[in-house]
């Protein structure tokens, strides 16, 4: 369990000021993968780098563990770091280290005994499947290569929590996939809590189970990825939705003819799985004609949607609507002539 | 071919006077401006022990150490040689102002290499809650090992550029062999003979420095 109270940060550089965070609260559940999403400069990295303390807050608390991190001396927050592993954007992968002993580093650091460490770093290197560019220097590396290093040299020393400051963003989207199917496979099979940072809504809806968006330094939404995917609240969640693949339907491509409304349906994980349109035609009496649709797999969820256009009399199309409304599919009248 | 066997005997103490001369100036450089310079890198601002008042008085000595010139610094540290070697003109005592003219330098180098690490990686070894000292032996040093062994050529071939002016307090050395044959006496073959000494040495210590960096660095 973290819990993140009130946390500010102002950055001074000469005169100017820059608040990045401006009293931020958010509590994430142990096991779970949360994820921080925000345009650039929103304060998400600032944020996550303020849970290991990288980045000192001016004020608030981040209780980590049952203790509060931002009231640690410099030794026992060195001991809580060895908790909290850590992967970046640039990896930061030590280049006059092999791969093996680059994963080695934090059990080093850890005075682990010596004879344990390298069967560590070699159960390491084969759940990210490296074992065999152990002896390869990273430079010898392709990116996924590199952050798979990262990976593993932030899990070697068994950390409860793992922090991902934009992990795949240097990366290519088949990599990217990669990168996030290993974090899913660790977070089932190891229970790590993955709080990650990332301005791709693309990584939130694969992996993530909730998210918080960042705007200005402020949490404009949190909650399930599922809402915020079906009823972005912020305008931020909207935009960086709009920069997903287009979904659902294209207004340019619409039928307008008039009397024959055009809707987008969007369906959660409840109701994805019942026939409502069938029952609402036999209902009502109304005609569904389904223009596009899709579902999508969220790791907590499946969210579909459903663009359609209605036919009919008025008052059967009302009622068609409003039942399909009290089946808690979220409706919206994309064109109505 | 007499002459030929003149020459070289000629040259021999001198070069040797120049290669101890060297040697013992640079360990002694290193072993005072290298900790310097790690001290340097750690504490100046954003450092990973940023102390503000350290790295200005550091930084403020190594500055008036190297506004010396050297054949000053020479007779100014009279007193130093003295109380290390016993005395204060000869071969060996030439080593004491030569270690205390590079040792500034060094820090420099050393501080200007270290400060290249990319700031990433020593942001990731203290995530893994990496004490400071431990940062600096096992990511500092190392990753900044090619350009610590480039600095260090560099700082080599200084103080054999340095070491010809060892002549002026006794020290002997190619360079005190070329003014005095050569400029003095115009024996222009030996002053010839001499600089083609220290061309050689510079250009072997080069290419090994070169060679050395390029093995470090993966």
């Amino acid at each position: 369990m973290i819990e993140i109270r009130n946390v500010k940060k102002t950055f001074r550089a000469g005169n100017g000021e820059f608040e990045a965070l401006k009293g931020v609260s958010l509590s994430i559940e142990p096991g779970e993968i949360f994820g921080i999403i925000g345009l650039s400069g929103a304060g998400k990295s600032t944020l996550l780098r303020a849970l290991n303390r990288l980045e000192e807050p001016d004020s608030g608390e981040v209780i980590l563990g049952g203790t509060d991190v931002t009231t640690l001396g410099a030794r026992d927050l060195r001991r809580l770091r060895r908790n909290v592993g850590m992967i970046f954007q640039q990896f930061n992968l030590l280049s006059s280290r092999t791969v093996f002993k680059n994963v080695a580093f934090p059990l080093e650091v850890g005075g682990w005994p010596k004879k344990d460490i390298a069967p560590r770093v070699m159960e390491m290197l084969e759940l990210v499947g490296l074992s065999d560019k152990a002896q390869s220097f990273p430079s010898q590396l392709s990116g996924g290569q590199k952050q798979r290093v990262g990976i593993a040299r932030a899990l070697a020393n068994k950390p409860s929590v793992l922090l991902s400051d934009e992990a795949t963003s240097a990366l290519d989207p088949k990599t990217t996939q990669s990168i996030l199917s290993l974090l899913e496979d660790i977070n089932r099979s190891m229970g790590i809590t993955i709080v990650l940072v990332t301005h791709e809504m693309g990584v939130i809806r694969q992996i993530c189970h909730r998210v918080a968006v960042l705007e200005a330094g402020r949490v404009v939404e949190c909650g399930k990825v599922r809402d915020v995917f079906m009823k972005p609240v912020s305008s931020t969640a909207r935009e960086l939705l709009s920069h997903l693949p287009r979904r659902g339907y294209d207004v340019s491509q619409l039928p307008t003819e008039r009397g024959k409304p055009v809707v987008l349906f969007s369906f959660n994980g409840d109701t994805a799985g019942q026939p409502v349109i069938s029952r609402a035609i036999k209902k009502t009496g109304a005609e569904i004609n389904i223009l596009s649709g899709e579902i999508d797999n969220l790791p907590s969820s499946r969210v579909g949607s459903l663009t359609v256009q209605f036919a009919g009399t008025e008052r059967e199309i009302t009622e068609a609507l409003s039942y399909i409304r009290s089946q808690n599919v979220v409706t919206e009248v994309i064109w109505n002539g | 071919m007499d002459k030929m066997a003149d020459l070289i005997s000629l040259l021999a103490t001198p070069t040797w006077e120049t290669l101890y001369m060297v040697f013992f100036s640079t360990l002694f450089a290193t072993a005072i401006g290298f900790p310097l310079g790690v001290v340097l890198t750690v504490t100046e601002k954003g450092g990973i022990l940023e102390k503000e008042s350290v790295y200005r008085v550091l930084d403020g000595i190594v500055n008036i150490c190297r506004s010396f010139p050297f054949i000053i610094l020479m007779i100014v540290l009279f007193p130093l040689s003295r109380l290390v070697v016993g005395t204060t003109i000869g071969t060996t005592a030439s080593i004491v102002p030569l270690s205390i003219a590079a040792a500034p330098f060094v820090a420099r180098v050393v501080e200007s290499a270290l400060r290249e690490v990319d700031g990433g990686l020593v942001e990731a070894a203290a995530s893994t809650g990496a004490h400071p000292v431990v940062i600096i032996f096992k990511v500092l040093i190392p990753e900044a090992l090619p350009s610590l062994v480039l600095g260090e050529t560099l700082t080599v071939i200084n103080i054999i550029g340095y070491s010809a002016m060892a002549g002026a307090i006794g020290g002997g050395g190619l360079g005190d062999l070329a003014v005095r044959y050569g400029f003095h006496r115009f024996q222009t073959d030996v002053l010839i003979a001499a600089v083609i000494v220290i061309i050689v040495m510079v250009q072997a210590i080069q290419g090994a420095g070169n060679a050395l960096a390029r093995r470090v660095s993966h």
